[in-house]
């Protein structure tokens, strides 16, 4: 196992130098000249030489990549050039953010869609299971902003309960950080619980019509421990395979999920920056984004020893 | 009464939420998350709405675009024009208690002369030194008479921050900005709030009535107009048009329209690049006039604008003082497009519309489209993100460009840098010795009758050319807490905090 852990966290590495390659060259292929839409409303020519100089904007390809990934191994991830802030500050910032957000969308996706999958499987043909199905369906249909828009209208102008949008640190005040996170948390768990109903459910299907499930029945053994104890467990290999490849989902819905919801985290400082043409933020951004991604996927692999004892 | 969980959760969260901050508290909701707050390196319109808090000016404009004292209590303007002496407001100080004096104002001028990435020396150019003559007189002596220069300091240029601090935070200034402005920075979190404190010392403290101010950018105007229905913003600014009439007649809260000093309007390429030449739109002056007789500018502010804007076909609206009479707005013709289009030779003459992604751009472009090809044209769209549409203008690698301008408070900003030859935002590749000589001639008249006479005569060729097709001045848009009095219209589009107040 030790040499399988040491393989898996070698490859980490040249990952993570050819993502960076892949961040900064695809970067470039946006059209539009970044100084251009940073010198703002009065397009001022020095102002534009002057950030061309500033930004490397004039040298070759591969000496603008030396300037960044040499930045980046000193911890210097630049500087954004629309409102000044290091990178490093605004990624420190906004990622607890979006983890939090992303972790809060995770675990309402789990809470409802494995259990859902479970009990649609059990009790399959059944209502429960039509009723599982009807809620996936409407999941994977609506729009991540539709439904945030709604559940605003509702919650916010309608009802007045909870906040339309912003944020508050759980440190500063945890009952408001919940009340400002619970809408854009469901919005965003809400398609993944309904991609996990779907596979927990085709899964479990899978396992409960296996040998060792009615040798488990024959035994006796209840039916509460067989579906749990027996089928569940191993039913839910794939779904963690699912929930790793889902992060990514998690992570890009994040983006517009932030921006109905006006959640100052990763998605709207990207989209804000992709927009402005801030070079450095969008690099900075990104390549921290894949860096968390890359690691949970380390995380769900090993996570994959834990449930499944055939690996270790 | 009893507390069920019912009745306890909303409460719980009605007390966690910011609902109930301090009623001194003013909390705004922008459109956008304001760009560096240096007013020598600012280059948003957004970002001008928080410097209209934080920093005072040398002057400002009232709701008619008359020039008004701030900093500055008096100016003087000698016999050549070419030198402008200010009287300076005694007891001034900087957030950070520094005086503000004669050098404090040099000080200033000559960093938004001279720093590096200045977004203020195009507007400052013609001024060439600054010379302190008492504490509280200084001279401004400029190489040739420039009329603007008092609008230009009644905006960014004429933003005065605090020497010291800005000697000591060198080009981060901006990180944590000090000005003399009521208010002073205190916190900000990149897109999500910009948080300014009362300054005591402040000048016209009197005239100030709320403790701190909160920005807050959202983006979406759906979402920026819920949360003023939840209560959780007393203002906010560009409220989106198909709104207003649901706001104004539902009566919660008290609105404000008023007519921009900006423009919306199509810019056609007339000489950027050989693309000019290609195109019977870009050669032919009557292609371009049959382009605008085939358009109802009423009509357009109708399906485009909610009915939000006031049609126009100058750089300045028709209520402006500048607007050149002699060049009404034409009324649409059909037959008369048709036939200019006959006698130039191409009945059905195509070009491609470039369009920015938003909203208002892509309405704008259908709509254009629409009443164009009743005259005859066919128009064919190109949709792009804005950045690369300015590319393309900049280029010249276009033939019509869907472009709207946020406007100055003195024509000259409106007109100057699109019209005359080779300047940066001429993306239509206007160029005229005339129209040169004669916009330079408006920059060095004082007299407001005496430049109108010049700009009429401006109208008169440039509208004939149409470099640019002006269409209609949107209105700025604002919602705000029905108790919230003192709110003036002031044509920029900028909240002034001075004399705000809530009511209880």
């Amino acid at each position: 196992m030790l040499e399988y852990l040491a393989r898996r966290i070698a490859t980490v590495v040249p990952t993570l130098v050819l993502v960076s390659m892949l961040i900064f060259a695809l970067q470039q292929l946006l059209p539009g000249d970044p100084a251009k839409i940073l010198a703002g409303e009065e397009q001022d020519p020095t102002v534009i030489a002057y950030l061309h100089q500033k930004l490397h904007l004039d040298e070759p390809l591969p000496v603008r990549y030396a300037y960044w990934v040499g930045g980046v191994l000193r911890g210097d991830l630049g500087e954004s050039v629309r409102n000044q802030q290091p990178v490093r500050e605004l990624v420190l910032q906004k990622l607890p953010v979006t983890l939090e957000l992303g972790l809060m969308a995770f675990a309402i996706a789990l809470v409802i869609g494995v259990p859902a999958g479970v009990v649609a499987a059990v009790g399959r043909g059944t209502a429960w299971d039509h009723l599982a199905n009807l809620f996936a369906l409407w999941g994977l249909s609506t729009p991540n902003f539709w439904l945030g828009i709604m559940l605003i209208l509702l919650f916010s102008v309608q009802l007045g309960w909870l906040p339309a949008s912003g944020y508050v640190s759980p440190f500063d005040d945890l009952g408001a950080n919940l009340a400002a996170m619970i809408m854009p948390a469901f919005v965003l768990g809400n398609a993944i619980a309904a991609v996990l109903m779907r596979h927990t459910r085709s899964a479990m299907l899978q396992v409960l019509a296996a040998d060792y499930v009615r040798t488990a029945r024959a035994k006796g053994l209840s039916e509460r421990t067989v579906v749990i104890k027996h089928a569940l467990r191993n039913a839910l290999t794939p779904v963690i395979t699912l929930g790793a490849l889902e992060l990514g989902t998690l992570l890009s819905g994040a983006v517009l999920t932030e921006q109905v919801f006006t959640i100052p985290g990763f998605g709207k400082l990207i989209i804000d920056a992709v927009f402005n043409r801030d070079y450095s933020v969008v690099q900075g951004v990104v390549l921290v984004t894949a860096t968390v991604y890359i690691l949970l996927n380390l995380l769900a692999d090993l996570a994959y020893f834990a449930v499944n004892p055939r690996l270790r | 009464m009893k507390l069920t969980s019912r009745t306890l959760w909303p409460a719980l969260l009605l007390a966690a939420s910011p609902l109930f901050a301090s009623a001194q508290t003013l909390r705004v909701g922008l459109a956008e998350d304001p760009d560096v707050l240096d007013p020598t390196l600012a280059r948003t319109f957004v970002g001008r709405v928080v410097f209209s808090a934080l920093c005072d000016k040398l002057f400002d404009v009232d709701e008619k675009l008359a020039i008004v004292p701030q900093l500055a209590t008096a100016y003087e303007w000698s016999a050549d024009n070419k030198v402008l002496t200010l009287k300076l407001r005694p007891g001034v100080t900087f957030q950070d208690g520094e005086k503000f004096d004669a050098a404090a104002v040099k000080f200033n001028i000559e960093r938004h002369k001279t720093m590096q990435g200045s977004n203020r020396r195009g507007e400052l150019a013609p001024v060439t030194g600054v010379e302190v003559v008492d504490p509280m007189t200084v001279k401004l002596n400029l190489s040739a008479p420039f009329s603007p220069l008092l609008a230009q300091l009644a905006d960014r240029a004429g933003m005065m921050v605090s020497p010291k601090a800005a000697q000591a935070a060198g080009d981060k200034f901006g990180t944590h900005p000090v000005c003399s402005g009521p208010f002073k920075f205190a916190e900000r979190v990149a897109q999500d709030r910009i948080v300014l404190e009362r300054y005591p010392q402040y000048w016209n403290n009197a005239a100030i009535h709320f403790d701190k101010i909160i920005y807050t950018p959202i983006p979406d105007a759906t979402v920026r107009l819920a949360n003023l229905r939840s209560g959780q913003l007393d203002f906010i600014e560009r409220v989106a048009p198909s709104d207003m009439a649901k706001i104004k007649s539902e009566k919660k809260f008290k609105t404000a329209q008023i007519t921009e000093i900006g423009y919306q309007g199509l810019t056609l390429n007339v000489g950027k690049s050989d693309k000019a030449k290609e195109t019977p739109l870009g050669r032919d002056p009557r292609v371009r006039e049959a382009l605008e007789l085939s358009l109802d500018r009423q009509g357009l502010v109708q399906v485009v604008m909610d009915g939000e804007a006031t049609p126009g076909n100058q750089w300045v609206a028709p209520s402006n003082s500048y607007y050149a009479r002699n060049m009404p707005i034409p009324k649409r013709d059909v037959a008369k497009a048709k036939a200019l289009l006959k006698e130039a030779g191409v009945p059905n003459p195509s070009f491609t519309l470039l369009a920015a992604t938003t909203a208002d751009a892509q309405r704008l472009a259908l709509v254009v489209q629409a009443m164009a090809r009743e005259a005859g044209f066919d128009v064919k769209i190109q949709t792009t993100e804005f950045a690369t549409s300015l590319n393309m203008a900049d280029k010249g690698d276009f033939e019509a460009y869907i472009l709207a301008w946020s406007g100055r408070a003195d024509p000259d900003g409106n007109l100057y840098s699109f019209d005359a030859c080779k300047q940066p935002l001429n993306y239509a590749g206007y160029c005229d010795a005339d129209t040169d000589k004669l916009l330079k001639q408006s920059r060095e008249l004082r007299e407001p009758a005496e430049r109108k006479k010049v700009y009429e005569q401006v109208a008169a060729r440039v509208l004939k050319e149409r470099p640019i097709i002006y269409l209609y001045h949107r209105n700025w848009l604002w919602a705000f807490n029905p108790k919230l009095t003192g709110v003036r219209n002031i044509p920029d589009g900028l909240l002034r905090v001075t004399g705000l107040k809530m009511g209880s």
